[in-house]
Parts: structure tokens; sequence; C-alpha cells
């Protein structure tokens, strides 16, 4: 007779070895993300096509700039996990670890070009 | 040898004998929407860069970004984008265990079908 029980018997082995961690940051980000995406659509939407002057006065101002900020971060971490499913479903071998390697540093380098800009902007 | 018979065993039934349903019609445009976001991202943050170094270099990207061929891709960036948080609503629906049936799931996915177009045309109008 085994004293095992059933979680600990398959603790750590999901199909990633990380058991629901993708998933659950994946739940994590999504509500972050809907609950952002209606203030993200009205602050940048109406500045697209408007005059400089518009737009540094806009999104110099804390909560826009944060708001942007922090849609850019998150969204940019929830496509990472996204894209790396995609690419684990449909690449394999080499190719699969140099395809997700570079599209973790597209998504993060997309968030970081963006906070320096909007950095540039408020300051 | 425990895998002599690798590359050589019989295959599930793969999408190509499926007809499409709703369901998996929906599913892949779900992925579509998310992964091609990422020109979106790439051209607002470039627009943003824009914004940052200045008028001169501003005016050009987002005289780019507003030209027709601009509009076409943010206006469906706009569609991608709600389709997309649409779709994300049902699966934190279908992670709590509800809305699994059949004719549940069908329901919602003809609301994420014509939700993002409505959605779309009144952020269009809207912002």
């Amino acid at each position: 007779m085994q004293y095992m029980t059933d979680r600990k018997r398959v603790e750590g082995l999901g199909s990633a070895h990380t058991g629901t961690h993708h998933f659950w940051t994946m739940t994590v980000t999504s509500v972050a993300l809907l609950v952002l995406l209606p203030f993200f659509l009205a602050i940048v939407g109406p500045l697209l096509g408007a005059s400089h002057d518009e737009v540094v006065a806009s999104l110099g101002r804390p909560l826009p700039a944060l708001i942007v900020a922090a849609f850019l971060v998150v969204g940019m971490h929830h496509f990472r996990l996204g894209v790396t499913t995609l690419i684990e479903d449909y690449v394999g071998g080499l190719s699969r670890k140099i395809w997700i390697i570079a599209m973790t540093i597209v998504s993060y380098g997309l968030a970081a070009a963006g906070i320096v800009a909007l950095a540039q902007i408020a300051l | 040898m425990a895998d002599v018979n690798r590359g050589n065993r019989p295959l599930s039934p793969h999408l190509q004998v499926y007809r499409p349903q709703l369901n998996s019609i929906t599913s892949i445009l779900n992925r579509i929407t998310g992964n091609a976001m990422l020109v979106s991202a790439f051209l607002i943050v470039w627009w943003l860069i824009a914004a940052a170094s200045g008028a001169a270099y501003f005016d050009t990207v987002d005289g780019l970004i507003t030209s027709f061929l601009g509009d076409v891709v943010m206006s469906l960036s706009v569609l991608g984008l709600w389709y997309h948080a649409l779709g994300g609503i049902r699966h934190l629906i279908w992670d709590t265990g509800r809305g699994l049936e059949v004719e549940t799931a069908d329901k919602m996915g003809w609301a994420m079908l014509i939700g993002s177009v409505l959605l779309t045309i009144i952020t269009l109008i809207a912002v």
C-alpha cells in the first residue's frame, strides 16, 4: 500500500513540468487586460491623428501614462505566453528554441521601448 | 529498443478530417487575432517612440498610421482586440466549469463574432 496522495503523485508533472503556472498567469493577465482595455482605447484612440502637442500633453499626465504603460507591459507578457504556446504547437527542435527566445526578446523589447517612450514624453 | 516504431505509428485524426464547426473556427480565430496583434503592438510602440522623439518624426509616423492603409490596419486591430477580449471572457467562463455544453458554447461563439463587430463599430465611432 502506498502512502502517497494523488496530488503528490502528479505534482510538477504537467506537460510543461510547471503545473498550472502558465494557465494561471494567462488568467490573471487576461483579467487585468479586460479591465485596462476600455481605458486604453479611450486614451489612445482619440490621440491617433492628433497633433504632437496634444499627444505629449495627454500622455504626459500620470494616469493616462500609467494605463498605457500597464496595458503594454501586461499585454506583452500575455502575448509572450501565448506566442510561446503557438510556437510549441507548430515548431520543433532547435528552431522551436530559437523562435521562443526571439519572440521573448520581441515581447519584452516592445514593452520596454514603450515605457522608455512614455518616460521621455512625461519628462 | 523501446521506440522501434517511432514515426510510423497510427495518427489521431487531425483538422483535415473534420467539417469546420463554430467551435473550431472561433478557437482558431482567437489564436490568430491574439498573435496578429503583434503588428498592432509594434505600430503603437513605434508611434509612442515617434511622439517621444519630436514633432517632425511624430508627424511622419502619425501620418502613416492614419493613412488609408494605416486606418485599415488599426481598424482590424480594434476588431482583433475586441474579438480576442470576448474570446478571453468565454475562456474565463469555461474555466469556472460553466457554459461547456455545445449549445451554450455555440451561443457564446456567435456572441463573440457579432459582439466584436458591434464593439468595433462603437469604438471607431466613439474614439
